[in-house]
């Protein structure tokens, strides 16, 4: 099933994402998936997130597609030229994985391997365009493929409260116009300036998800204000998960604080992306107290 | 060494907005520049009336030489719109940030030969990838300027306008995407998806 099959029928669109294992064991990766995320649209499956390596995205998406899930290949840029992206493609549509996520990716430098080669042969925009181009039935060098082509839904990713707004809307245009179909968010923790964003991406006529990231604790925000791109998390939030430490272990106000802004925003998108990070449990609970 | 190469008559005759002045880079003696094939499209050019005026000098890269040998050229610089750069992508960046007003352009295209390289001052660079870019970014090189060198925008992980593996530098396409906005060429941000050509990279394809 393509979620942008789901886009066009008008689903509201819920997905949560998955990090494959340091190591070649799956299996608690899918048995956790079919727990916990059986009831929503779409699992996205992370491509060596921050860096750091890990089982292929790949492999485990085709995991969870034959134990029932609907999963989502997330690809970067970082670690294969445009050769290895291309023929990751054709084994993914060899396999049945039907839903892309397209990034640029993080810097080597970031992960667990900062010695390594960054790769960027291509970045989010051109490998969008590369499974155009496949779609059509060539490679990017204009060589014919054999057989029926590939056909994907292709996904990106935006980040609406970034602090340079129009930039990223430059970007997402850009996107837009390589052929991307749906939009996937950076974490979201304002809603208002996120309704502000979707007032100016809604001239893209492209289904966008919310982004949300289970605030866990109070240091953890205060380590994705300082470090992580597009975050500001509001002062009062973070009070609100330091105020009691043993609500916020349990999750209960970061599943309350998530919860509250999906409803702030739900009626401005087409649907929401969970990060959990971990807290894959916590998922089923906080799309009840959202409404979803 | 390096080589610098023209590009395309059509391309450089499409650079042109208004009437134009032409900087030629005689430069370091490691840089190979096309001299005949550079004076005669020039020749042309003049013959049009598209010409201000022009200047052939070396070291471009050199900010108070250049604006010392630029003096006598205010005139015919202050009646052009266009500034065609013919040099090294450290000339046509160093000319970009002298005149934001201008359309600064490159008109060759740089490329690696072993041996030195020339002597250029640091806050600029060229990473001789044979396909100079400055013309879609405002005269600011995405290849050496962002640290993942992408040529389609900028990516997700800049904040507060610095680049995600260095605090101390500005994110490249920020810088680009200001640029481009004081110029009031937005529009090229829109350019049609670039994918690069490694072919042209002795370093990478050896």
């Amino acid at each position: 099933m393509k979620v942008t099959d789901l886009f066009a029928k008008g689903e509201f669109v819920v997905s949560a994402e998955v990090g494959p294992p340091k190591g070649c064991h799956i299996e608690g990766v899918v048995e956790e998936a079919k727990e916990f995320l059986s009831g929503i649209n779409a699992v996205n499956v992370t491509d060596c997130q921050s860096s750091v390596m890990r089982m292929g995205s790949l492999a485990t998406c085709i995991k969870l597609k034959e134990a029932g899930l609907t999963p989502i290949f997330q690809m970067t840029c970082r670690d294969r030229n445009r050769i290895a992206l291309q023929s990751d493609l054709l084994s993914a549509a060899a396999f049945g994985i039907e839903n892309l996520l397209l990034l640029t990716g993080d810097h080597t430098k970031l992960g667990d391997h900062p010695q390594a080669k960054p790769v960027f042969d291509l970045d989010s925009v051109s490998l969008i365009h590369a499974v155009k181009t496949l779609e059509s039935g060539y490679d990017l060098a204009g060589n014919e493929l054999v057989g029926e082509p590939p056909k994907f839904a292709k996904g990106a990713v935006v980040s609406p409260c970034s602090d340079s707004i129009d930039a990223q809307l430059a970007k997402m245009e850009r996107k837009v116009l390589a052929g991307a179909e749906y939009f996937q968010t950076q974490a979201v923790y304002e809603p208002e300036k996120f309704i502000a964003f979707m007032e100016k991406a809604k001239q893209f006529g492209k289904p966008v998800q919310l982004g949300i990231v289970i605030p866990k604790n109070a240091g953890m925000c205060r380590y994705m204000n300082k470090n992580v791109a597009g975050i500001s998390i509001p002062e009062d939030m973070i009070n609100e998960l330091a105020a009691d430490k043993e609500a916020a272990k349990a999750g209960i106000t970061g599943v309350a604080i998530a919860a509250r802004i999906i409803r702030a925003c739900k009626d401005y998108c087409q649907g929401v992306h969970i990060m959990a990070m971990g807290w894959e449990s916590k998922v089923p609970g906080l799309l009840e107290q959202a409404g979803l | 060494m390096l080589i610098t190469q023209l590009k395309d008559r059509e391309t450089i005759e499409g650079l042109i907005q208004g009437k134009a002045f032409v900087i030629n880079c005689h430069g370091c003696k490691e840089v190979h520049f096309p001299v005949s094939e550079a004076e005669a499209l020039q020749k042309a050019l003049a013959e049009a009336g598209k010409l201000t005026g022009c200047i052939t000098t070396d070291y471009i890269c050199n900010v108070e030489n250049l604006t010392k040998r630029l003096e006598k050229h205010a005139s015919a610089i202050a009646a052009a719109e266009t500034i065609l750069v013919f040099s090294c992508g450290v000339g046509v960046q160093t000319v970009a940030d002298m005149f934001a007003d201008k359309r600064v352009c490159a008109c060759c295209d740089t490329l690696p030969m072993p041996g030195f390289q020339g002597v250029t001052p640091l806050e600029y660079d060229c990473d001789q990838c044979g396909e100079c870019y400055l013309n879609l970014t405002g005269g600011i090189c995405p290849i050496t300027a962002c640290s993942k060198s992408l040529v389609n925008g900028q990516c997700g992980g800049a904040k507060n306008g610095k680049c995600e593996c260095d605090a101390g530098m500005d994110c490249g396409w920020e810088r680009i995407y200001q640029r481009l906005k004081m110029l009031g060429r937005l529009d090229l941000i829109q350019s049609p998806v670039q994918i690069r050509n490694f072919a042209t990279d002795l370093e990478v394809s050896k």
